[in-house]
């Protein structure tokens, strides 16, 4: 087990940053808190996949002095899933963020459980 | 070059780009544009039919020169443009019909942005249908939960502030899962490309490993939360009711569609039903869609506001679906996804109308209110009459086909899966008889007192007509309906 643990360090950290980030996300009321839960768990992802992508004593797959053979290289396709991840994940933080604006200046408060009830009781 | 070969590219770009000309142009302009770009979407569509039906093969359209697995691909077959065509036209329609209201609710400086994340919605959900590669297909996930999350903020009101805020935390959620299954998938097989995918899971070791089990869990999990399958519905009901009609139809009968057909294509293409079979999800996504059926359907008969009776439905609507994908075979899944079309029409017929009835009933909601609004309002009245029958299962109407050939497909697997989905069958007819029959015999009963009953203009009322006139068709003509799915899913 602990050999196990040793040799994929990263992507069990990762899957142990992916549950906080989901519990956080799913369970948390606080609005702001949820964000962060959210961006935790995209970037849990992230180093699931940067983790993958990278292989010890390989160099970024840029051709440098004339060598062409592949062995040399990483795949690049990993590190391009996670820049298009983290523009995705830009995006939607983005809107939430404006939305958490827009309820707190109709609520004046964070809480989704009491924007949801003030929600039900005020233009009802 | 030939035509067909560029409908899928197409239908992606060209909504992408007239949703960049719509935020600048004026109100009337970027409506217009809107418009014309959902009808020329349907027009492409319609003509790959027409072409795979006249002997056309699938293909696989590569983008930017490079053929996969090296190049982003998109493919075609007779099965994606059938779904397309059905997604396009129900979006059509359910703009056309709330049109009017959308006018209202939407204040007038941002109309144009609404429009803007319409394109965007028809862009992602054309994509979901056609992409041929997995991330893709997670990234056109996020912008249909972008553009969802838009069209519910439309209406600048409390209740879809609040929905919205429920809507975005549930399908973030669900698109986490994804990305975390495609990730896994990704690390497993080394490919994105689906048809790479296929080839590399054509004959995994048995026991299915575990890693591949959780991919399977992830993907059926987060699309499943995305596309409101029961126990993950909670946020259904406050996403569909509260905006303005246009998006609740959008909402329940265009985007979660899209989510659907990605999760068939990964079960269908990607695994095979072999393999999902063997992961054992089914069982657990056929008791879900089972669970869904009845809860949604005990939900809505509980409620009194008719918005929030027909998102109900919607919860049980997706439990067939679900079930249908639950039994994994071939039949089963062609009956799913012809009710994601009987769905997908009668769903955005039942939200215009409802909007119709209510704003002749004085922009009151409630069942006690709706009184006679069937009367002032004829066309509303008859779609909804048309809607609430074709979900219930009456003869000559889409639902009821899509009820048979699930029962079909159900016998011809074993006794056990035949006796749940008739007794299901049986017992959500019933639960949908009780509240669309109230909601139908409310809005016939004359009314007591004169209400303020607000016109209705003939465009959406004409509208409403066609939508009716579609969901007969369903039942009574789509032999070459469910033709085109089986010989797609043949070819898928």
């Amino acid at each position: 087990m602990a050999s196990f643990f040793r040799g994929h360090l990263y992507e069990a950290a990762a899957m142990i940053l992916f549950a906080v980030g989901l519990t956080t996300l799913l369970l948390h009321r606080n609005m702001i808190k949820k964000i962060i839960g959210m961006n935790i768990m995209d970037t849990s992802v992230y180093l699931f996949l940067a983790s993958m992508g990278y292989i010890r004593g390989r160099s970024a797959p840029i051709l440098e002095d004339g060598v062409v053979s592949a062995e040399h290289y990483v795949n690049p396709i990993p590190a391009g899933l996670v820049l298009t991840g983290i523009v995705v994940s830009v995006s939607v933080t983005a809107l939430l963020l404006a939305l958490t604006v827009r309820l707190y200046k109709r609520y004046h408060t964070l809480d989704i459980d009491q924007i949801v009830l003030l929600a039900r009781k005020g233009d009802g | 070059m030939d035509l067909l070969r560029n409908v899928p590219f197409v239908c992606v770009l060209l909504p992408l780009i007239t949703g960049i000309a719509c935020a600048v142009l004026p109100r009337r302009g970027s409506k217009f544009l809107c418009f014309v770009t959902v009808l020329v979407l349907t027009g492409a569509n319609a003509y790959s039919i027409f072409r795979f039906v006249s002997g056309a093969e699938p293909f696989t359209y590569p983008m930017g020169h490079f053929p996969g697995p090296w190049g982003n691909e998109l493919r075609s077959g007779p099965l994606e443009s059938t779904m397309a065509l059905c997604l396009s036209l129900t979006a059509f329609l359910s703009l056309w019909a709330g049109s009017g209201k959308a006018g209202v609710h939407i204040p007038r400086g941002k109309q144009g942005l609404y429009y803007s994340v319409v394109c965007l919605a028809a862009a992602s959900v054309n994509a979901l249908v056609y992409t041929n590669d997995i991330f893709t297909g997670y990234v056109f996930i996020e912008i249909s939960t972008i553009a969802a999350g838009a069209l519910i903020l439309s209406r600048q009101d409390g209740h879809c502030l609040a929905g919205c805020a429920r809507y975005l935390v549930m399908n973030l959620v669900g698109s986490g899962l994804c990305l975390m299954g495609i990730a896994m998938l990704y690390g497993q097989t080394g490919h994105l490309n689906i048809d790479s995918l296929r080839r590399s899971l054509s004959s995994p070791p048995q026991p299915l490993p575990i890693s591949l089990r959780t991919v399977i869990v992830l993907l059926t999990v987060g699309l499943g939360i995305k596309s409101g399958l029961f126990p993950f519905h909670s946020w259904i009901p406050d996403a569909y009711s509260y905006s303005t009609p246009a998006s609740g139809a959008l909402l329940s009968s265009f985007i979660s569609k899209g989510y659907i057909f990605l999760l068939v294509k990964i079960v269908v293409r990607v695994f095979g039903l072999e393999t999902i079979r063997a992961s054992g999800v089914c069982p657990v996504v056929f008791a879900f869609g089972a669970a869904g059926i009845i809860m949604g359907s005990v939900s809505a008969t509980r409620q009194s506001d008719i918005r929030r009776m027909v998102a109900f439905s919607s919860v049980a609507q997706i439990g067939y679906i679900y079930m249908g994908i639950g039994m994994c075979t071939r039949d089963s899944i062609i009956a799913a996804l012809f009710h994601v079309a009987v769905h997908s029409f009668a769903k955005s017929m039942l939200f215009s109308s409802a909007a119709s009835l209510i704003a002749s009933s004085g922009d009151r909601a409630q069942m006690d209110s709706l009184a006679g609004s069937g009367r002032r309002n004829l066309p509303a009245g008859i779609a909804f009459t048309v809607g609430a029958m074709s979900l219930t299962g009456v003869p000559l109407l889409g639902g009821f086909l899509s009820k048979i050939y699930l029962s079909q497909a159900a016998i011809a697997i074993d006794t056990f899966h035949a006796v749940a989905v008739l007794l299901t069958l049986a017992l959500s007819t019933f639960l949908q008889t009780v509240y669309f029959l109230h909601a139908v015999v409310n809005i016939y009963r004359p009314k007591e007192k004169s209400v303020h009953s607000e016109k209705q203009g003939i465009l959406s009322g004409a509208a409403l007509c066609a939508m009716a006139l579609i969901n007969i068709l369903l039942g009574t003509a789509s032999v070459p309906l469910y033709r085109a799915l089986l010989s797609g899913f043949l070819q898928f």
